[in-house]
């Protein structure tokens, strides 16, 4: 079975609409697996699930499996807007981090009330349940889904969705600089299980490489860690993701080019853009 | 899917001991030492790299572990073991003679390492001469 996914938002951090950023999006992470039926495979709830939410209203989808990879606010945030959960027909079930000390349910309940939110979790029509992860793999029509934590602030999780020989792996908010990459081998690798010889790789390439020096610790990767990351784990294709928000489309392109030059020899990366879709296998 | 993955917290315990200039081992959840960091090379004799991942007992009792009275230290005594079999933190003095042959009073300090409450994952371990 072939794997299509849809970007729905690749920005980070917070969204960024405006003249300068109608080309990449300015939506904050969102990424639809797309499948068949009524069913709708979807990662992480940045403003960019907004958009999608309508188009799986018009779709007709019922059971929506919500992948998150952290909490963070710009993966998190969509949801609320998200319209099938104010359909009491829908089954969803969200799956993501739990704490050292709170489950996922938890977690979330507590951004999803007042004063954060004039409604309580409660009051949504849908048929909600949480899974906590990292768990057993996820299975579903002949796709299969690892999932695994990853190296940036508070528990997050990088995604490896194989599909036959199709791989892609999603790893929105990843620093591995932090503990090394290119002098580490694989198992010692953050995420290195997960990136593992995909096709495809989203990952985090937020900062320029002189950008990065004042931002260490913040959870995100510069375009040349990225780069570097890409080739260690052995991946197919690059697909730079979660971006700056004060970038504009003409500085992605300038990123982009930066991130070409040290491919250099490797499969050119490429810019994740709010509308793209892609096919592997 | 793929090849067995170092537990994150395993990576980071890892990453803080390679930043330390405390001499400090790193011991995964099968009681397999996994790291130790260049400090304590000066103990072990040879760099990690030629070390590799190898059975934490046998490999502590090549340091002939011993109690300020010379007898041998039962492993179940040791800082890493308890931190290890009674999931508790744990420190003790005692004599090793390292790599070098030189007998050393060492102290160390040892502490389980738990990604949640019910998941452990390994044992910190620090060591220094007094």
């Amino acid at each position: 079975m072939a794997l299509r996914l849809k970007i729905w938002g690749c920005r980070g951090s917070v969204p960024a609409p405006g003249a300068d950023t109608v080309t990449y999006g300015g939506n904050t992470s969102c990424v639809e697996v797309m499948l068949e039926d009524e069913e709708a495979l979807v990662f992480d709830a940045g403003t960019g699930i907004r958009a999608l939410g309508a188009d799986l209203v018009r779709r007709g989808a019922r059971q929506i499996n919500l992948f998150l990879t952290h909490l963070h606010l710009d993966h998190l945030e969509g949801l609320r807007f998200f319209a099938p959960l104010w359909n009491p027909a829908v089954k969803l079930e969200i799956w993501g981090p739990r704490s050292p000390v709170l489950s996922l349910r938890e977690r979330i309940l507590r951004g999803f009330s007042p004063p954060l939110f004039p409604l309580d979790f409660r009051d949504v029509p849908a048929q909600v349940t949480f899974h906590d992860l990292p768990g057993e793999p996820w299975r579903r029509d002949g796709l299969t889904l690892f999932t695994d934590l990853v190296l940036h602030p508070g528990p997050t999780l990088g995604f490896r969705i194989e599909s036959g020989d199709a791989v892609l792996a999603y790893v929105p908010d990843h620093e591995p600089a932090l503990a090394g990459i290119e002098d580490r081998t694989l198992d010692w690798l953050s995420a290195g299980a997960i990136a593992r010889g995909a096709d495809y790789l989203l990952h985090d390439s937020q900062y320029l490489e002189d950008e990065y020096p004042t931002k260490i610790g913040w959870g995100h990767s510069s375009v040349a860690d990225a780069v570097a990351y890409s080739r260690a784990v052995g991946a197919e294709r690059l697909v730079l993701f979660h971006h700056e928000p004060e970038r504009s489309d003409q500085g992605l392109e300038s990123l982009l080019s930066r991130a070409r030059e040290l491919a250099d020899g490797d499969e050119p990366p490429v810019l994740a853009r709010e509308g793209m879709e892609i096919e592997l296998g | 899917m793929t090849p067995p993955q170092k537990h994150l917290v395993l990576i980071l315990a890892r990453e803080f001991a390679s930043n330390l200039s405390t001499p400090a081992l790193v011991a995964d959840a099968r009681w397999r030492l996994v790291y130790y960091n260049e400090a304590a090379e000066a103990y072990v004799g040879k760099r990690f790299a030629e070390t590799g991942e190898v059975a934490l007992d046998e490999w502590l009792a090549s340091f002939e572990p011993r109690t300020a009275g010379q007898e041998p230290l039962p492993p179940e005594r040791r800082p890493g073991r308890i931190a290890f079999d009674e999931r508790r933190a744990s420190h003790l003095r005692f004599h090793i003679t390292s790599a070098d042959g030189v007998e050393r009073d060492i102290e160390v300090t040892a502490f389980p390492l738990f990604a949640h409450t019910d998941e452990f994952v390994g044992v910190v371990a620090l060591f220094w001469t007094v």
